[in-house]
């Protein structure tokens, strides 16, 4: 098998494994309890927190666990714009392809009574410091925008936008999700107010995420209930998730540059290879992205047949067709910046890490053309391109 | 559980009457690019009977596994039973079809109605158009 979706989530790795199991094994005890067994989880939590604080040149008092990137997302803007309410402000801003944790929730806000501005990221996918600043009026409360986009990979000037909102005095969000162990990370020298990370994306475990806040900046509950986490997130911690998660995300970003330098040779090699296909296009910025993204589309094949036929060949990639997504609509972010519907049904992502090897690009390189190829010639819509009764989009 | 059932893969896999036909009796495209699927039917057509049918299709694993069904359903079959042909009976056939992908039956059933329909109108053979109602739009089926 050839695993090229790891923008979707990650193999564990063995430190989080082993992290997780001499934790599940020894360490199992409710860290609000006060005897030893106890007191030993409450020490596991509190390395944990201490460990992941270090990665993102945090305190561990910042640091809050979470069920995931979604439940800090939510929680970040619902407790920004409960601040901002407070104090008469009402006006939001974030761009319009956010993870749908983010944008869900500003449209739930919407119906709350406030108003969102969501910047367009044009063709490349991505902002400008300068289009932040002039958004910014006197009832901005918050500028939430992601560190790098999930789907087509682009990086963003989030300490551009961070210095931004920081001499404005708007509290600045960032869903570094897709950024973390990437990227590098430091929330006082970048002045990210808040900013959300899970650890499924970094070879950790599912169902686990933090919620960095800049001292200063309150955080509301969304989960009412116990004292755990300072009282702004109730429930007996997932230590053992966690621990998995501290080890996970330390590993990733200790070897962050070696990662980075291996990851996006292989990255390179496969867009320079799919390029080749005719009436081809990648999405987001050719070198300003992530390292390990690949995103393309495909006029005239449907990218669920394309992922189901990569997938009897052992390869798992994934695509922002309306028929993957489950709707009628194909990805929000390929059509933000430009792709029409019918060239937006024929996305391909697929997203490496550094276990990937350059037989698997060899191995991609080979499959993707040939399915493309094959996908095409029963295509009418293709047919109609090639025999000039319709025009060619790409 | 697999998205698909067996049957569903294996016509999507090895797709029954893939193609063109040159000199067809009668076409039939349906659906569009902005929804992420078009079929486009070709059929000919002796003494009333269906003796070749192929098809091209733009879209997803269940819009090229309903496609080739569909097809292997008609061939070889007289126009008044071609005609019977419903989205049920390709579902059935493929062994089902996840509820947010039956419209890619429908858009089969759809086809076949077009390329008998352009078949009669060429032959000015008369019909109730009753019989051929046009496709609606595509939140009718995708829901």
């Amino acid at each position: 098998m050839i695993y090229a979706d790891n923008a979707a989530t990650t193999k564990m790795s063995g430190a989080a494994i082993n992290a997780m199991n001499a934790c599940m094994q020894d360490t199992w005890g409710n860290p609000s309890s006060l005897y030893g067994l106890g007191q030993r989880a409450k020490e596991a939590l509190e390395d944990a927190r201490r460990r992941i604080a270090a990665c993102i040149a945090a305190s561990p008092k910042e640091i809050t666990f979470t069920s995931g990137g979604s439940e800090a997302d939510n929680q970040a803007i619902r407790s920004a714009a409960l601040l901002g309410a407070q104090k008469g402000k009402r006006h939001i801003i974030s761009t319009a392809f956010e993870h749908h944790a983010v944008l869900h929730t500003l449209k739930r806000l919407e119906g709350e009574g406030f108003e969102v501005d969501l910047l367009p990221v044009g063709p490349l996918g991505t902002v400008t410091a300068n289009q932040v600043a002039e958004a910014i009026r006197e009832d901005t409360v918050l500028v939430t925008i992601m560190y790098a986009n999930n789907e087509i990979g682009s990086i963003l000037p989030v300490s551009e936008i961070g210095a931004v909102c920081r001499e404005q005095g708007v509290l600045f969000h960032t869903d570094a999700v897709q950024a973390a162990g990437h990227l590098p990370i430091d929330v006082k020298a970048q002045n990210i107010d808040l900013l959300s990370l899970s650890a499924h994306k970094v070879h950790g475990p599912k169902g686990i995420g933090v919620l960095y806040a800049r001292q200063g900046v309150p955080l509301t509950n969304l989960i009412a209930g116990g004292a755990q986490e300072r009282g702004k997130r109730a429930g007996t911690e997932n230590v053992p998730a966690i621990v998995g998660m501290a080890a996970a995300l330390e590993e990733s970003c200790s070897h962050m540059a070696e990662n980075a330098a291996k990851v996006s040779a292989l990255r390179d090699k496969l867009i320079s290879g799919l390029s080749q296909i005719p009436h081809s296009a990648l999405n987001g910025d050719p070198t300003n992205r992530l390292p390990g993204n690949v995103s393309f589309c495909f006029e005239g094949v449907e990218g669920e047949s394309l992922l189901l036929l990569l997938d009897d060949q052992g390869i798992c990639a994934s695509s922002g067709s309306a028929c993957t997504s489950g709707s009628l609509d194909p990805s929000h972010v390929l059509l933000a910046i430009g792709r029409p519907h019918e060239v937006a049904h024929g996305s391909l992502r697929l997203s490496l890490c550094e276990e990937n090897s350059e037989d698997d690009i060899n191995a991609i390189l080979k499959a993707v053309p040939e399915i493309v190829a094959y996908l095409r010639n029963m295509s009418p819509l293709w047919k109609d391109k090639v025999g000039g009764k319709l025009t060619f989009v790409l | 559980m697999a998205l698909y059932s067996e049957k569903v893969m294996d016509h999507f896999r090895n797709p029954r009457n893939v193609g063109v036909i040159e000199d067809a009796d009668g076409v039939g495209e349906v659906g569009n690019a902005v929804c992420g699927d078009i079929m486009k039917i070709y059929l000919k057509i002796e003494d009333g009977f269906v003796s070749d049918v192929k098809f091209e299709t733009f879209g997803c694993g269940s819009a090229i596994a309903s496609s080739s069904m569909a097809t292997e359903l008609i061939k070889g079959k007289p126009l008044s039973e071609v005609l019977q042909l419903t989205n049920k009976a390709v579902t059935e056939a493929l062994d089902g079809l996840p509820a947010h992908k039956l419209h890619c039956s429908v858009l089969a059933e759809e086809a076949i109605r077009a390329a008998v329909k352009d078949y009669y109108d060429r032959q000015g053979i008369a019909y109730d158009p009753k019989d051929f109602p046009k496709c609606g739009s595509c939140e009718d089926c995708h829901g």
